[in-house]
């Protein structure tokens, strides 16, 4: 929309504003008025007609002044809408939402504080390259740039963190831009869009058509990898001595977790994965050596520094991968797929760079490979990895409760197909490192941005888009609870069934693990001795609480909580002197992990 | 598991780091493979990017926006519309690493409404113009400079004189420093427009200008455009 555009619709928003008072404005002249036919058509009600032309059933929001138009429009629609605590837990539900459906979820906010309540979930979404549609309410046109009530400049706001925004200023229009914005944040590489709405353009009738759902005319991603590129990978990939694939996140969001198994195990390649592509390939598979980087496992960072190739895909090599990138894959022909352009030899720099989508991509290289790698002696040196660093942890039988026990205990006691939710800190890497995950779309956490409270209101996101017998799990640390508890709300109105698992350290875990190596034990601000009773806190919000101080009281109470029908807390008072390891120091190299503080 | 030999900072099983063999190899900040003999820092250059936009409110902030978020060091950017309606052409001049270029250039290119971006080669034109206000003590003087660097003359006074210089860098460079003698009182420099020389096309696949959308009467079209040029200079 030009600016232009805009001034026009502001003008005609003033004259629409003065037609509430009187008679509707006149249809213009030789354009068909199909709302004559039944109720008159307004710019909210064709954004609820773009939300359901885009296969939307549920939303996250929050009401308030500038979006109450949309509001009124779905209110006599269909679509679910859940009415969230804080507008930032419908940007994490809709998040993960759009992780465990694989299509964009929607988050609701109104105008200033509702929209910037947003701004961490979204930051959180991009980081992750997760597929969301935000539309916020925004004052009417003609008051916009005036500091009017709750006025913010959201699309200046959310330009960093977002794939598109758009300021919505023209009725007629609204709706194709709503589609726009659905499209784009899932073609390609997934995103956050943002539609800000002003309320006159949602108040004001109009007459436009069917909105189309179209990204623009010159975003063209490339999807199908150049055939001499797709070679090259191939003839590299024949000739490794030691091949690893690396998954990352966009293999999960290119659903390309089935040609990756058939990639990895028709041609015998090892498989590491990042953190967000954890579950892309089973990790009780003998070809899976764990997820690299900062607390992955120790064959995984053993494999990535002595790997003589190594097949990225749909990664962007992120520090907490990486760790020092001079000490990175420091032996290995990086080949790198990816639907971003951008994303090759930003970190690590590509000797074969793939363009295209990772599912099709790695079809056709291994349909291009004449031969399979000799990878015996690899083989046989991962195993010994596997067997020198396994993941294992002291757990004393009289106590406390160790919090990878807790992690197991449901682990076993729940289906491969659970999802795990968690908020960021200790308890998020002893979630991933213990859970023995299979299946994608089963692992919903906060990986780029690392925002403490995630866990909650994603579970309940991860709730509406899963299968009804889906069991959901929410892996939280004491801390990082305590920054979104207040979603306990709407589990209980939803009647929600999910399990919240509080790793209670009384710590912000992991500043204090990091205080403790790297700040003499100098634990400001880290302690929080002041918790509230968290059972008790459940059932004031109406949910089921439960505490735990015993590691006898473990597999009952889990069995309980997950049997329980609606949202149930336990308050797992665990070990507080337990640290994350292993661990690579922040920069250092991957090969050389910490198995224990003095190692760092 | 026994009780005994668990202390809370026991840690894991498993070699220690200085016990593992470690590879030679490495890479440089930049996680490119390097010889470890011959680690020379990479050199900067300066780069004319070229950036097909649409021409909308927020493209200029999203594109600013983008180069300080990355730390692009960006030198100079102009900005205009071009023949075809709802265009216009962005043009940055950065200094960066051969890396840092094609990051820029590539970010710029994943901007939803980024047409197209292309770096424009040496052989490329490249113009700037610059205001310069001087002192007038010395008319003919600066006159006489003017004619020199092919300027003119914008505005004449008793105490200052104004003149306007267009040409490439280095020319508005040592105009600046010609005119260093009369003092300069104010400077005003647009920065660096450049398009690609011959039938080369400035950004990759641009067709020869044209609007894209057919009109009636291309007298009238030419009115309207101006009249929405006006109305849509926008500044951001």
């Amino acid at each position: 929309m030009s600016e232009h555009a805009v001034r026009q619709v502001s003008h005609e928003s003033e004259e629409s504003d003065d037609d509430q008072s009187g008679e509707r404005a006149e249809t213009p002249e030789g354009r068909p008025n199909e709302a004559d036919t039944s109720e008159s058509q307004t710019g909210a009600s064709v954004v609820v007609r773009a939300l359901e032309s885009a296969g939307v059933e549920t939303l996250f929001g929050v009401q308030g002044g500038a979006i109450m138009p949309v509001y009124d429009a779905l209110g006599k629609s269909d679509l679910r809408h859940v009415t969230m605590a804080h507008e930032q837990a419908a940007a994490h539900a809709a998040d993960a939402y759009g992780i465990v459906a694989g299509t964009p979820g929607v988050c609701l906010a109104t105008s200033g504080p509702g929209a910037t309540n947003l701004v961490t979930g979204l930051a959180d979404a991009d980081m992750d390259s997760d597929p969301v549609v935000a539309l916020t309410g925004q004052v009417p046109t003609n008051f916009v740039g005036n500091d009017a009530f709750q006025e913010t400049d959201t699309t200046g706001v959310t330009a960093p963190i977002t794939k598109a925004n758009y300021f919505a200023g023209d009725t007629d229009t609204v709706g194709d831009t709503v589609g726009e914005a659905f499209a784009l944040a899932s073609e390609g590489r997934p995103g956050p869009t943002l539609v800000d709405l002003p309320k006159d353009v949602t108040l004001a009738e109009t007459d436009a058509g069917e909105p189309t759902a179209e990204t623009p005319e010159h975003y063209n991603p490339q999807e199908k990898p150049d055939a001499d590129a797709v070679a090259e990978a191939a003839r590299t990939l024949e000739t490794a001595d030691r091949p690893l694939i690396l998954a990352g996140g966009g293999v999960i969001k290119g659903d390309a977790s089935p040609e990756l198994r058939a990639f990895a195990t028709g041609h015998d390649i090892p498989v590491a994965t990042s953190m967000p592509a954890v579950g892309a390939f089973p990790e009780d598979h003998d070809r899976s050596v764990g997820m690299v980087g900062m607390h992955g496992t120790g064959p995984a960072n053993m494999a990535v520094t002595h790997c003589d190739t190594l097949l990225a895909v749909g990664c962007r090599f992120d520090d907490r991968l990486t760790g020092g990138v001079d000490s990175f894959a420091p032996e290995a022909t990086v080949i790198h797929i990816d639907i971003d352009p951008a994303e090759i030899s930003k970190n690590v720099h590509a000797e074969v760079p793939v363009v295209g989508d990772a599912g099709a991509t790695l079809a056709e290289i291994g349909e291009e490979m004449n031969s399979t790698p000799s990878v015996d002696d690899w083989r046989e040196q991962i195993s010994d990895w596997k067997e020198e660093y396994p993941m294992t942890y002291h757990a004393p039988e009289d106590g406390p409760v160790k919090p990878q026990f807790v992690v197991e205990a449901f682990d076993a006691a729940t289906a491969d197909d659970a999802i795990v939710t968690t908020g960021v800190g200790q308890h998020q890497m002893w979630a991933v490192q213990f859970w023995t995950f299979t299946e994608p779309r089963t692992w919903v956490s906060s990986h780029g941005l690392g925002t403490m409270g995630y866990g909650l209101p994603a579970a309940i996101g991860a709730r509406m888009a899963a299968a009804d017998d889906q069991q959901v799990v929410s892996f939280e640390g004491d801390g990082s609870f305590l920054m979104t508890v207040q979603e306990l709300s709407v589990a209980v109105r939803e009647n929600l069934d999910i399990t919240v698992a509080v790793l209670n350290n009384r710590y912000i875990g992991m500043v204090r693990q990091w205080q403790d190596a790297f700040f003499d034990g100098n634990r400001v601000a880290s302690e929080y001795d002041w918790c509230p009773d968290f059972a008790t806190l459940a059932e004031a919000f109406g949910a089921n609480g439960f505490t735990v101080d015993h590691p006898d009281e473990v597999a009952d109470t889990v069995e309980a909580a997950l049997a329980y029908d609606g949202p149930s807390v336990v308050d797992f008072h665990i070990d507080p002197d337990e640290n994350v390891y292993p661990m690579v120091a922040s920069g250092g190299a991957n090969g050389k992990f910490a198995l224990s503080e003095d190692q760092l | 598991m026994s009780g005994e030999d668990s202390t809370s900072q026991a840690g894991m099983p498993g070699p220690a780091p200085d016990e593992r063999p470690h590879p030679d190899g490495r890479r440089n900040a930049h996680g490119v493979r390097i010889d470890p003999e011959a680690d020379a820092e990479a050199e900067r250059r300066t780069a004319v990017v070229s950036a097909l936009v649409e021409h909308e409110p927020g493209v200029l902030s999203q594109v600013s926006g983008l180069f300080s978020r990355r730390q692009f060091n960006i030198e100079s950017l102009t900005v205009g519309r071009t023949t075809v309606d709802g265009h216009a052409r962005i043009t940055l001049v950065v200094e960066e690493t051969d890396h840092g270029i094609e990051q820029a250039r590539k970010q710029l290119a994943k901007l939803p409404t980024v047409i197209q971006v292309g770096e424009l080669d040496d052989n490329a034109v490249r113009a700037e113009l610059v205001l310069l206000k001087v002192r007038g003590d010395e008319p003919d003087k600066v006159h006489a400079i003017t004619e020199m660097y092919e300027g003119q003359t914008l505005d004449a006074g008793p105490r200052t004189i104004t003149v306007q210089i267009t040409g490439d860098q280095r020319k508005i460079d040592d105009a600046i420093d010609a005119f260093r003698q009369f003092g300069i009182i104010e400077i005003a420099r647009t920065g660096q427009t450049a398009l690609a020389r011959g039938d080369t096309p400035t950004t990759p696949g641009e067709e020869p200008g044209h609007s894209t959308e057919p009109t009636d009467s291309g007298y009238e079209t030419e009115a309207e455009r101006g009249e929405t040029n006006r109305s849509t200079t926008e500044t951001n």
